[in-house]
């Protein structure tokens, strides 16, 4: 596509990297068709190549006002665009730096500045955050029915958590707001890895990952959590013996991915960032890299394979629903942001579980950080479609990968919405207690 | 603030008269709203539209084509906006229709094999409805992921597989509109034939001239038990073309059949690791479909014609997921080619199968002359020719180069006995090839037939088929074999 961009921004870094972006673009609109919002509101401005031609025209000097600032923050960032674009346009860069554009030009409505301020300061901060929580809790029945859907019923019970006693180990980010609402998933990560010799560890001071805060219009602040968190790990990166960086949430596995790109322009952080990036795995990948000793440990499975086929039998005869019969949600940080599809699945096969085929399984969720609470209408309507889609077959529990969707998922699900390694922690108990 | 090209006076009269008719947020008329559909799949050609309109059904259709007749300004519709031929370039004067909203497909009858759908539901979106019933819709443009039946049937879209089920004419059995005056229009019927002149293929790749599509009866096929391709590599482009003459030769209706270059196959392996054969000056696609003994028989028959046509390689596809690897490639080469070259210009000529090989060399002298590279992707089974010249719109003067490159290459298509347009339709990107390939008597009765239908020229006019006085125009400039085009025209 051709551009023009305007003097105050074309020799910056900025927009030395929007123009190599945007110059990608030929205009296909291939990417609306997998564009969640596209699909509902058949609106070209709701789309990828529309929102590439708004900020396109926002650096090219246009005089740009709120309705720019509307259509970039509909966009929920799934980045399924990126999946479809056949010509590599990174679209999810391009819009960090249109936001960062839009923020400076343009000023938020009082009440908007005012909620992205407190979500800004809440959610990062778990000491905050789970006494938040705990007293939604409690006064549920005092909340409007749209925030008490918000607020998680009673958080699962985490069990123990192994001593840490291999040699093999791995850092593993605690996150911010899962350990309030799902303190299960780390623990159970925790018990599947030390089952295959791994040992989980977790670092003193580890704060958010800066997603939520660079996401909000605080890119600066964001930034300053990516410091943070690179301070609280790198001690232990440099003292060596750990291995690898596992993200059990996908949505921070992206961004800590992505450290490299974001402090790239910070001389005192760049290398340390992408070292930090470069060790990062999602849960899934590292589980698939050890898959040989993963499935020595899943080895029972051939002698209980009578009991299933009875469980099988037994669920026909009382025409419920198989147990481990799933209908997984792949989130939009792992299958497009991660580029990582097929591989939680191709592990919860392997452990005999029976996925159930999910139509639109590319589509948002409408969690997406804190959109859901940003744009409510569009959200809740991709909610329903989700949820939906989910329940059409007969799967007995909906598993995902990232805490957003899950909380996002099971505010409306009739089935239980989990984590998909708390389910693989539990088949591999099961199992041994078949031993 | 205005564009050089809206006339804000009448823009707030035009706004006026809609906002009584539709919702405000289905009428978009600030710059920075608009001016994101300034183009089509085509971005070369840009133009501002004074309104964009965003109806939800029918009536709200009716009532927008009602009052812009009334206040005599055209409309130009639009589907997914991916058309590569300009189609639904705007107009600074004129309303610019949005169909996207309107995608529900109505009904879906497994027995009559038939679809009713809404003009802005997705190609892709009817195969995907149809599939419980092992059922699809058999055209495939590359873009079907993205484009719109609507617009499939403005242009007339064609895709990889037209060879063996044809063009969208070929697999639409209704089709109902409304013409600018708002009345409504029936063409066809879902019954095998409709009485009296056969309208409805008139009304398929009219180009939006004629009416506005509001709803689409499409035939479904039964999906094929089974398919199989071919990758066959090549050392010479020609000797590959020869082998696709061969292949119709012997007989053999493939269900598609597809050609590459060596400059198209190595930007798409980037995206799609197909495995394509990277050495090779040029890469054969050939798929069989039937059931298993059909299959196998017409692998091999195709499988010996290559061998004996020269082939330097020769791959059959071992499972679906390799057969659709195959295709993926090959479906994605236009925008790919986004990963090489900053812009591009797809073309869109027909030529006999035969004259392949004398057409690739002149595309190659064209490389040269104007300093321009052009991979080239084609259904070299229909002759269907698609060469992708590379530019940069950044650079001055590389845009006008490009569009002598693609004159010359569309009117070589006419002296070597073929069309103008394979699949994409005319639009505004050869609308000026209309000139040479039609006297002024056939535009004169193809602008009666637009007439016949909208008497006040308000679809879509400046499409399609060009005035006769747009061709003096464009004759003044250009003289073709030492002839003018168009003498008895007065030069302006």
């Amino acid at each position: 596509m051709q551009t023009h961009l305007a003097d105050w921004i074309k020799d910056t870094p900025e927009g030395i990297a929007a123009e190599a972006i945007l110059r990608k673009c030929v205009h296909c609109g291939f990417c609306n068709a997998t564009c969640p919002t596209y699909q509902l509101r058949g609106d070209e401005l709701d789309g990828p190549r529309g929102r590439i031609y708004l900020i396109k025209q926002m650096l090219e000097g246009e005089p740009v006002s709120a309705r720019t600032g509307l259509h970039l923050d509909r966009c929920l960032t799934c980045r399924a665009c990126e999946t479809t674009c056949p010509s590599g346009v990174q679209y999810g860069k391009l819009v960090d730096i249109g936001r960062a554009v839009a923020a400076r030009k343009l000023e938020r409505p009082w009440f908007d500045r005012l909620q992205r301020r407190v979500l800004a300061g809440v959610l990062p901060r778990p000491w905050l955050f789970a006494p938040l929580v705990t007293l939604g809790r409690w006064f549920r029945w005092l909340l409007p029915a749209s925030l008490a859907a918000k607020v998680p019923a009673d958080a699962p019970a985490a069990g123990a958590r192994p001593p840490i006693r291999h040699a093999r180990r791995m850092l593993v980010l605690a996150g911010c707001v899962q350990p309030a609402l799902s303190p299960d998933i780390n623990a159970a990560a925790a018990r599947v890895l030390d089952r295959i010799g791994i040992s989980l560890v977790e670092a003193e001071g580890a704060g958010c990952c800066g997603a939520l805060r660079f996401h909000l219009d605080y890119q600066a602040d964001g930034l300053q959590d990516m410091r943070r968190l690179i301070d609280a790990w790198w001690p232990l990166v440099e003292q060596g013996g750990i291995e690898a960086i596992v993200m059990t949430a996908s949505g921070c596995g992206v961004t800590v991915k992505e450290y490299g790109h974001h402090l790239a322009g910070d001389p005192a952080y760049r290398d340390k960032a992408a070292r930090i990036s470069a060790m990062t795995r999602d849960l899934s990948e590292v589980l698939q890299a050890e898959r040989v000793l993963l499935e020595r440990a899943l080895e029972t499975t051939h002698e209980t394979t009578h009991e299933t086929a009875s469980a099988r039998l037994d669920s026909r005869a009382t025409d419920k629903p198989d147990a481990r019969s799933i209908a997984f949600h792949p989130p939009c940080t792992l299958q497009h942001g991660q580029q990582l599809r097929g591989v939680a699945e191709g592990i919860l096969s392997a452990a005999g579980f029976k996925l159930v085929p999910v139509p639109d399984a590319h589509l948002c969720c409408g969690s997406a950080g804190t959109y859901s609470l940003l744009q409510p209408a569009l959200s809740s309507q991709l909610q329903a479609d989700k949820v939906a889609a989910l329940q059409s077959g007969d799967a007995s529990m909906i598993l995902t990968a990232n805490i957003g969707c899950q909380s996002h998922l099971a505010a409306a699900a009739r089935l239980p919405v989990r984590h998909w390694v708390v389910a693989l922690d539990e088949r591999m108990a099961e199992m041994e207690s078949f031993k | 603030m205005g564009d050089p090209g809206v006339n804000i006076e009448r823009q707030a009269q035009v706004r006026a008269r809609l906002a009584a008719l539709l919702p405000a947020e289905s009428i978009l008329f600030e710059r920075e709203d608009t001016r994101p559909y300034e183009c089509d799949g085509l971005s070369a050609y840009r133009q501002q539209p004074m309104l964009v309109v965003l109806p939800a059904n029918e009536d709200e259709v009716r009532a927008v084509l009602v009052a812009c007749h009334d206040m005599r300004v055209p409309v130009v519709p639009r589907g997914a906006g991916t058309g590569l031929s300009g189609g639904a370039l705007p107009m600074g004067d004129g309303v610019l229709l949005s169909l996207a909203r309107m995608k529900k497909i109505l009904s879906l009858d497994p027995a009559a094999r038939m679809a009713r759908v809404q003009p802005g539901v997705r190609n892709l979106a009817i195969s995907e409805a149809a599939a419980p019933y092992g059922l699809y819709y058999a055209p495939d443009p590359s873009s079907q992921i993205a484009c719109t039946i609507g617009g499939n049937v403005a242009e007339n879209s064609g895709g990889v597989h037209c060879l063996k089920y044809g063009l969208t004419v070929h697999n639409v059995a209704r089709v109902r509109g409304l013409t600018i005056a708002g009345e409504v229009v029936e063409f066809g019927s879902e019954a095998l034939d409709a009485a009296g002149y056969d309208l409805l293929a008139l009304m398929i790749g009219s180009e939006g001239m004629l009416a506005v599509v509001t709803e689409v009866s499409v035939r479904l096929v039964p999906k094929p038990e089974t398919a199989r391709c071919i990758m066959a590599s090549f050392d010479d482009v020609e000797r590959a073309g020869d082998a696709v003459a061969g292949i119709i030769a012997a007989g053999i209706i493939p269900a598609g059949l597809e050609m590459m270059d060596q400059a198209a196959t190595r930007a798409v392996e980037a995206f799609a690791h197909a495995g394509y054969d990277l050495e090779a000056k040029a890469l054969l696609l050939c798929e069989a479909d039937g059931n298993p003994e059909e299959v196998a028989g017409e692998i091999a028959r195709m499988s010996e014609v290559l061998q004996r046509q020269g082939a330097t390689a020769i791959r059959v596809s071992r499972s679906e997921a390799e057969r659709l690897l195959f295709w993926a490639g090959r479906k994605a080469a236009f925008p790919a080619v986004g990963r090489i070259s900053p812009d591009y210009y797809c073309m869109d000529g027909t030529i006999p199968r035969k004259r392949l090989g004398e057409m690739l060399r002149f595309i190659a002298a064209m490389e040269a002359k104007y300093g321009l590279r052009c991979p080239n992707v084609f259904h070299a089974g229909d002759g269907n020719l698609h060469p992708l010249i590379l530019f940069d719109a950044n650079v001055p003067d590389e845009l006008h180069r490009t569009e002598q490159f693609a004159a010359e290459v569309l009117e070589k298509c006419i002296a070597l006995g073929g069309t103008i347009t394979g699949e994409h339709g005319v639009g505004i990107e050869k609308i000026n090839q209309m000139c040479v390939q039609f006297s002024a008597s056939e535009l004169a009765l193809m602008r009666g037939v637009k007439a016949a239908f909208d008497p006040d020229g308000l679809l879509n006019p400046a499409k399609n088929i060009p005035t006769l006085h747009r061709c003096a125009e464009h004759g003044g400039m250009h003289v073709r074999a030492g002839r003018l085009a168009h003498p008895e025209l007065p030069r302006f």
